[in-house]
C-alpha cells in the first residue's frame, strides 16, 4: 500500500511539474493580408491565445474572429457577416506539434510545425515554419505562412474578386510565458 | 480512511492534469470579451424609415433614391414609372456614434437635414445589454413656391422630427425595431389639422441569404391630418448587399421618402394598388 502511495504521489508530482512546463500568452498577434493590384486589405488580431507544452512540443490556439480589427469598419463587417460568419464559427483553432521541439534554444531557430488548421468550420492539416527561441521563462515565436480561402470554404462574389486575393498570407507573434495555473 | 481518500484524490489529480487537452486550457483562459451586436440592419434606412445602423467614423455615404409613381395607374403612365421623385443625399460618419445628413427630394422641392445618435448599444458577453438605442431628429423645408396669394414664410415651411430607435437583434437572420415618433409641422393647410403628430414605427429584417434580407415597415399614426386622406405607411424591401454598396428596392404606399411626409402625409391604399415601386442606392466612401 505504501509503495502503491509513493507511486501516486510521485505521479502526481510529474504531472504538477509537466503543467508547469507549459507556457501560455493571451496577447498573441496573429495579422492577415490579401493583396491584389485594387487593394490590400489587412486585419490584425491582439488578443490571440495560445499555448505551448515544453514537455510534449504539442501546441494549441485559439483566435476569436471577431477581435480582428481593420482599418475600415465597414470591411470588418462584411469579414464577420459575409465570409467567416463570426456568430456561427467564433473563433479559428489550431492544434499541432512543434517538430523536434527539444532541438529549441537561447537562440533563433526554425521549427516546423504539423497540425489541424481550423477556420469557418473547415478543418485542413497544415505544416508551417516558425523562428523559435526558449528560456525558462518565455517560449517565443515568429513566422507567417499563406492559406487558400478556398480550402476553409470563404467565398468571394464574383462583383469582388478582383478585390480580395484567393492566397491569403497569415503572420503570426508569440510571446508566451510561464503558465502558472 | 484518510489514506484511500487522498490516494483517489491524486489519481483523479494526475489523470485530470495530464490528460487536459490544450486547447480546453485556452477555453479556460479565455477572457470574456465584450462584443457589440453589428448588423442588426445593413442600410441606414429599414425601408423608407431611418434604422439604428450609423456611419462609422468619417466614413461618407452617396444615396440615390427614387420613388415611381402608383402601379395600379397602367400602361399609359408605364405603372408608374413616367413620374418619379428622386432624393440625393450625403451621409457622414462624424464619429462612430453620431451621423449627418443632408438630402433634397424633388417633391415639393424638399430639403431635409438630419442627426443620428446611437446612445445604448446591443451587447453580448461581459456587460451585456438586450437592445440598442438610437436618437432621431430631422429639418425639413418645403422649397415649392406657394400658389399666389398663400406664400409661406421660411419658419411656415418647417417641420420637424424626433425619434427613438429602439432595436434588437434577435439572432443572425431576425432583426427587429420599434420607433416611437413625433412629427411637429409649423403650419397647418387647415385649422383642423394638427400641428403636432404622434406615431408609432415598427420595422423588421429577415436574412434570406448571406447577402440578401427581407425588410417590413409600417408607422401607426395616432393623430392625422384632416386635409387629406392619410393612410398609415406600409413598405416592403429587399436589402442586396455587394461589397461596398447596399441596393434596396422597395415597394411601398408611399412616394415621399422623408421622415415628416412618409409618415404623415401617405394617402395610397397598398391593398388597393397604390403601390410605389421604389429604390436606395448607397455608395460608401
Amino acid at each position: 500500500m505504501k509503495i502503491l502511495y509513493a507511486f501516486f504521489v510521485c505521479l502526481f508530482l510529474v504531472s504538477f511539474t509537466n503543467a508547469q512546463e507549459r507556457f501560455l500568452t493571451k496577447k498573441g498577434m496573429i495579422s492577415f493580408f490579401s493583396e491584389t493590384p485594387i487593394e490590400n486589405i489587412e486585419a490584425q488580431n491582439n488578443q490571440v491565445l495560445s499555448i505551448v507544452d515544453a514537455s510534449s512540443g504539442k501546441m494549441a490556439i485559439a483566435i476569436l474572429m471577431k477581435s480582428f480589427m481593420f482599418k475600415k469598419a465597414l470591411m470588418q463587417e462584411h469579414f464577420n457577416e459575409n465570409y467567416v460568419e463570426s456568430d456561427k464559427y467564433p473563433k479559428a483553432t489550431f492544434k499541432g506539434d512543434i517538430i523536434d521541439f527539444d532541438n529549441i534554444t537561447t537562440s533563433e531557430i526554425t521549427l516546423a510545425i504539423k497540425g489541424n488548421l481550423t477556420i469557418h468550420g473547415k478543418t485542413k492539416e497544415i505544416t508551417i515554419e516558425a523562428v523559435t527561441k526558449k528560456t525558462d521563462e518565455v517560449i517565443e515565436m515568429t513566422g507567417n505562412f499563406f492559406i487558400n480561402l478556398s480550402d476553409f470554404d470563404v467565398k468571394i462574389p464574383s462583383v469582388v474578386k478582383n478585390n480580395i486575393s484567393e492566397k491569403i498570407k497569415v503572420s503570426f507573434r508569440l510571446y508566451h510565458k510561464t503558465y502558472k495555473k | 480512511m484518510k489514506k484511500i481518500f487522498l490516494t483517489a484524490f491524486l489519481i483523479l489529480a494526475s489523470l485530470q492534469l495530464s490528460s487536459q487537452d490544450l486547447l480546453d486550457i485556452l477555453e479556460l483562459e479565455a477572457p470574456v470579451t465584450e462584443n457589440i451586436v453589428s448588423a442588426t440592419f445593413k442600410g441606414t434606412r429599414i425601408v423608407n424609415g431611418h434604422s439604428i445602423k450609423n456611419r462609422k467614423d468619417s466614413e461618407l455615404e452617396f444615396i440615390i433614391s427614387h420613388r415611381f409613381g402608383r402601379v395600379n395607374t397602367g400602361f399609359e403612365e408605364l405603372f408608374g414609372l413616367d413620374q418619379a421623385n428622386i432624393r440625393f443625399a450625403f451621409e457622414y460618419g462624424l464619429s462612430d456614434n453620431l451621423t449627418a445628413g443632408i438630402g433634397r427630394s424633388s417633391f415639393e422641392k424638399t430639403y431635409d437635414g438630419y442627426l443620428k445618435y446611437s446612445l445604448l448599444k446591443q451587447k453580448t458577453g461581459a456587460n451585456s445589454f438586450p437592445f440598442a438605442v438610437s436618437l432621431f431628429g430631422s429639418i425639413a423645408a418645403k422649397s415649392q413656391k406657394a400658389i399666389a396669394g398663400n406664400e409661406r414664410t421660411l419658419a411656415e415651411s418647417l417641420f420637424y422630427v424626433g425619434q427613438v430607435l429602439i432595436a434588437k437583434k434577435v439572432n443572425s437572420s431576425l432583426s427587429i425595431q420599434v420607433t416611437p415618433t413625433y412629427v411637429h409641422r409649423n403650419l397647418a393647410t387647415i385649422d383642423a389639422d394638427p400641428h403636432d403628430i404622434f406615431a408609432l414605427g415598427f420595422g423588421s429584417r429577415v436574412k434570406l441569404s448571406k447577402r440578401v434580407s427581407l425588410n417590413a415597415e409600417y408607422y401607426q399614426q395616432f393623430q392625422k391630418l384632416e386635409s387629406i386622406n392619410t393612410r398609415n405607411s406600409l413598405a416592403f424591401g429587399i436589402d442586396i448587399e455587394s461589397g461596398g454598396h447596399v441596393f434596396q428596392i422597395i415597394l411601398s404606399n408611399t412616394i415621399t421618402m422623408v421622415e415628416k411626409s412618409f409618415i404623415t402625409e401617405t394617402t395610397g391604399n397598398f391593398f388597393g394598388g397604390d403601390i410605389h415601386l421604389g429604390f436606395n442606392l448607397s455608395r460608401t466612401f
